[in-house]
Parts: structure tokens; C-alpha cells; sequence
């Protein structure tokens, strides 16, 4: 029977918590990002202009239909390569997760905005709005709210694809429990300490991403 | 002419001319022409009633009318003055926002902004677009909610009204903008049966008072009751135009007369 001895890895609490702390830091930058990369990519996408949305739809495309951990391997170790530079592994870890989640947030946004009924910009127009303001005042307030449950799932989901980084050495949670399995040879305590940390903080968020959904549907 | 006669006879074009005027408007979706030459010219405190079958054009010349649709050639001339970017270099052109401040549109599917209250749906034009302020634009459509009765409601949303309620909101919506024109397109075309008059009746007011107005509609009745003039659709052309005696009770053309006939019975 094997013997659990967490005192060992609780020695190492302060490597776990910056652990959570960069995870953490990871997944807000990342998403802030990726929001704003969201919104070019989907105003691009609408724009009416076929160029511009051609090239949105490629980078869409390429980062939805490919792995994160590809993705992070290639800009770490081949992008530099063709470029002929060399990128730091954090500016690496943080652009990739950005341009990744972006890419889903610009497909949630545009979804949203689409499914707003065609009478609704009509109706603006009709009492004399410009399109920008149809935009702002009509159609977005709308399209948010069927937005955003995909929204928040989308940067739930993205909490934990923050744990690839730690394949190009970013030093998040789980590269942490890795360094203090590495110390006390206690790969079980470790990683099980990782694993409750995940959860401790997703099951809030997706409770409370739950309740969210309920309450908008609710008020529909 | 001299610059000072010139702005007298605009004056007086804007005091006695039409107020709004469509001139051999054509439409064409790709390869489908939709309208094919169709004009109207439109007195101030005039009721005219568009009628004709389904697919003839009545919703695409309405709509070029407050220029929801481009016309594929053709103007649109509001106060005597044309509209749209085509006629941009013109002397006295004027601008799609113009038209469409001055013009309402009253759609069959209502098309409330859902998000907002009876209040907010009618407020939103004179805050936003007319840039009054909330206490103004509040006493405003106040004003407008009781005209179409349904001062008890402002702080209802769209989805707990019924069709007839929520066709009064958008009528009022309209009305808010204070339009010197009201297009309305089967109005009451998604109503259930017992809802169409309270809608009807808040129109006909309105022609009472002297609101020119195009009337899209399949009621023919109400069509021949209040309207000044008829106008029958058919292809994209105009088969038959006239007072509603001549087009609608007594049709001379054949065509016409079928289409009526049916709705008579
Ligand atoms: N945006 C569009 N693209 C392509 N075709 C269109 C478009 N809008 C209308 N049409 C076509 O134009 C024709 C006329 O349509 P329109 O809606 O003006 O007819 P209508 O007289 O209003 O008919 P109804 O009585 O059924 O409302 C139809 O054949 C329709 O399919
Ligand atoms: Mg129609």
C-alpha cells in the first residue's frame, strides 16, 4: 500500500502558488488579447472587404484547426528560425495562447453579431442611424448577451490550455509541480496537488459560468 | 434667374411640391429586375395604398423609398431634392440620413428592439438621431404612447406585448421622429384577426390628421376607405393608378379586376 506524505510537497507551497500566480497571469493576459484580437479579427471578417476577410479567415482557421501544443512548439522553435530571431519563451507562451483564444473568440463574436435578425439594423436605419450607431446601441447590447456563455466557457476552457506552456519551460503550475517532483521524488503528491489546485479554482468559475447561462436564459 | 428668385422658387417647391417623389425607380436583384420603371409622386397630407400580388415589388419599392433598398436606376427626390450618393454633385442633393430621419417605416415583423423598453424603443430616434435630451425626448413619446393608447405600458418589454401592442409601439417609434412621411408595409399582415383593427384604427387616425402616407396592404377595404389614390403592382410595373373608386371598386383592367375580385368574396 502506498504511503501518501503530502508534508514533503507542502514544503514547497510558495512554488506552487507562483505556479498559480503565472497560470493565472497567463490566462488574463491571454484573454485580454485575445479579445482585442478577437474584435479585429471579426471586424475584419465583416467588414465587407473580401481581402480583409480572407486573411482573417486563413489565421482563423490555422489556429483553430491545429493543437495548442503545436502551435506553442512552432513559435518557440521554428518561427524564430525562419525570422531569424530569437523570441523569449514567455513573449512565445503569451502570444500563442492570445492568438489562439483569439481566434475562437473572433468565430464567438461574429456568431453573435450574425444571429442578431436583419430587421433589427433595418429598424435603426429606418429612424435614421448611422451604422455605427445601429452597431453600439442595437445590435451589439443584443449580440452580447447570445454571446456570452460561448464567451465565458471559451475562457474557462482557456485556464487550462495555459498548462501547455510549460512545454517551452514558462514556469506555470504545471511545470511547478513538475520542479517539486523533481525535488522530493514524490511524483504522486505532486501532481496530485496540481490536479486539486486546477480544480479548486475551475469548479467555482464553472459554477458561476453555469449560473450566468441560467440566468440569461431566464431573461430571455 | 437671380440667386434670390431661385431660393423663393424652392421655398415654394418645399411649401406645394411633392413632399416625397420616386421617379422610374428600377430594382434588380442580379438577374431578377424586381421594379421596372415605377414613379410616385407624393403630395403632402396624401394616403396612398400600394396593392398587388405577392412578389410584385410592393416591399422593394417601399423600401427604396426610404432607401433601404438602392434602386438600380431611377431617383428618389425628397422636399424636391434628390437623394442618395449617386446624386452627391448635384445642386440642393441630399443625404440617405435626412431622408430617413424625415421618413419613417413602420415593418411587418414590428422589428422592436427587444433590449429596450416601450419607452426606450420610442425614445431611442429623438435621443440618439434628433439628439434631444431625455427629459424632451421622454415627454415626447409619453405623448405618442397615449395617442396610440398605450400610455400604461412604456415600462413594458416588446415580448410581453401582443402583436397588436407591439405594432403600436413601432407605429409610434416612427411617430417619434415627428416624419414628415410614414411608409408602412402589411402592417397588419401578422396580426391575428382579432388584433388587425386597433392597428387599423390608430392609421386610419392618423390619415384623419393629415399624415401622408404609403400604405403597403393586402386589406382592401381599409385600402379603399382611406386612401387618396391606389396604386396596383404587378412585374415590377404599375398596372393601374387612380382613387380608390376607380381602381378598386370599379376596376377597368382585367387583371386588376381578378386580383380584387378575389378578396371580395
Ligand atoms: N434581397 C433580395 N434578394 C433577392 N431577391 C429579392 C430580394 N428582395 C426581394 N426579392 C424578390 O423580389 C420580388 C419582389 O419581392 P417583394 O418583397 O418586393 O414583393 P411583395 O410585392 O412585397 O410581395 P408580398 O406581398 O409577398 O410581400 C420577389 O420575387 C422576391 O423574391
Ligand atoms: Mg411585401
Amino acid at each position: 500500500m502506498y504511503k501518501w506524505d503530502f508534508s514533503i510537497v507542502t514544503q514547497y507551497w510558495d512554488l506552487f502558488l507562483y505556479g498559480l500566480w503565472i497560470t493565472t497571469l497567463y490566462t488574463v493576459g491571454s484573454i485580454i488579447l485575445g479579445v482585442l484580437i478577437g474584435m479585429m479579427t471579426c471586424g475584419a471578417r465583416l467588414s465587407g472587404w473580401k481581402s480583409l476577410n480572407f486573411i482573417a479567415r486563413v489565421y482563423q482557421e490555422t489556429f483553430r484547426c491545429s493543437p495548442l501544443l503545436v502551435q506553442l512548439l512552432w513559435f518557440y522553435y521554428a518561427f524564430p528560425l525562419l525570422v531569424g530571431i530569437t523570441i523569449d519563451n514567455h513573449v512565445a507562451a503569451m502570444l500563442t495562447l492570445s492568438l489562439y483564444v483569439g481566434s475562437f473568440y473572433a468565430e464567438i463574436f461574429r456568431g453573435g453579431i450574425v444571429s442578431i435578425e436583419k430587421g433589427q439594423r433595418e429598424a435603426a436605419a429606418a429612424i435614421g442611424m448611422s451604422t455605427a450607431q445601429a452597431m453600439r446601441r442595437i445590435i451589439m447590447p443584443q449580440a452580447a448577451k447570445r454571446m456570452l456563455p460561448a464567451f465565458i466557457n471559451q475562457s474557462v476552457i482557456q485556464f487550462k490550455n495555459t498548462s501547455l506552456v510549460s512545454v517551452i519551460s514558462v514556469s506555470d503550475l504545471a511545470y511547478m509541480a513538475a520542479v517539486v517532483n523533481g525535488q522530493t521524488y514524490r511524483p504522486l503528491e505532486s501532481y496530485t496537488v496540481m490536479a486539486l489546485l486546477y480544480i479548486a479554482v475551475l469548479f467555482p468559475l464553472t459554477q458561476v459560468a453555469d449560473w450566468i447561462e441560467r440566468r440569461l436564459r431566464a431573461s430571455d | 434667374m437671380t440667386v434670390q428668385t431661385e431660393s423663393a422658387h424652392r421655398k415654394d417647391q418645399q411649401a406645394d411640391g411633392p413632399v416625397l417623389e420616386a421617379e422610374g425607380i428600377r430594382k434588380a436583384f442580379g438577374a431578377l429586375t424586381v421594379l421596372n420603371g415605377v414613379s410616385l409622386s407624393l403630395a403632402r397630407g396624401e394616403v396612398v395604398a400600394l396593392i398587388g400580388p405577392s412578389g410584385s415589388g410592393k416591399s422593394t419599392f417601399i423600401r427604396c423609398l426610404n432607401m433601404l433598398e438602392t434602386p438600380t436606376a431611377g431617383a428618389i427626390r425628397f422636399m424636391g431634392r434628390p437623394v442618395g450618393r449617386r446624386f452627391r454633385d448635384e445642386p440642393g442633393a441630399t443625404g440617405i440620413g435626412t431622408l430617413r430621419r424625415r421618413v419613417g417605416m413602420v415593418f411587418q415583423h414590428f422589428n422592436l428592439f427587444p433590449h429596450k423598453t416601450v419607452l426606450e424603443n420610442v425614445t431611442e430616434g429623438p435621443r440618439i438621431v434628433l439628439g434631444l435630451d431625455a427629459t424632451a425626448a421622454d415627454a415626447i413619446a409619453r405623448d405618442i404612447l397615449a395617442q396610440v393608447g398605450l400610455a400604461e405600458k412604456e415600462q413594458a418589454y416588446p415580448s410581453h406585448l401582443s402583436g397588436g401592442q407591439k405594432q403600436r409601439v413601432a407605429i409610434a417609434r416612427a411617430l417619434a421622429m415627428r416624419p414628415d412621411v410614414l411608409l408602412l408595409d402589411e402592417v397588419t399582415s401578422a396580426l391575428d384577426p382579432e388584433l388587425v383593427g386597433e392597428v387599423l384604427t390608430v392609421i386610419r387616425r392618423l390619415a384623419n390628421g393629415g399624415m401622408t402616407m404609403v400604405i403597403v396592404t393586402h386589406e382592401m377595404a381599409f385600402a379603399a376607405d382611406i386612401a387618396d389614390r391606389v396604386l396596383f403592382l404587378e412585374h415590377g410595373v404599375v398596372c393601374a393608378e387612380g382613387s380608390p373608386q376607380d381602381v378598386l371598386i370599379n376596376p377597368q383592367n382585367d387583371r386588376v379586376k381578378a386580383f380584387v375580385s378575389r378578396f371580395n368574396q
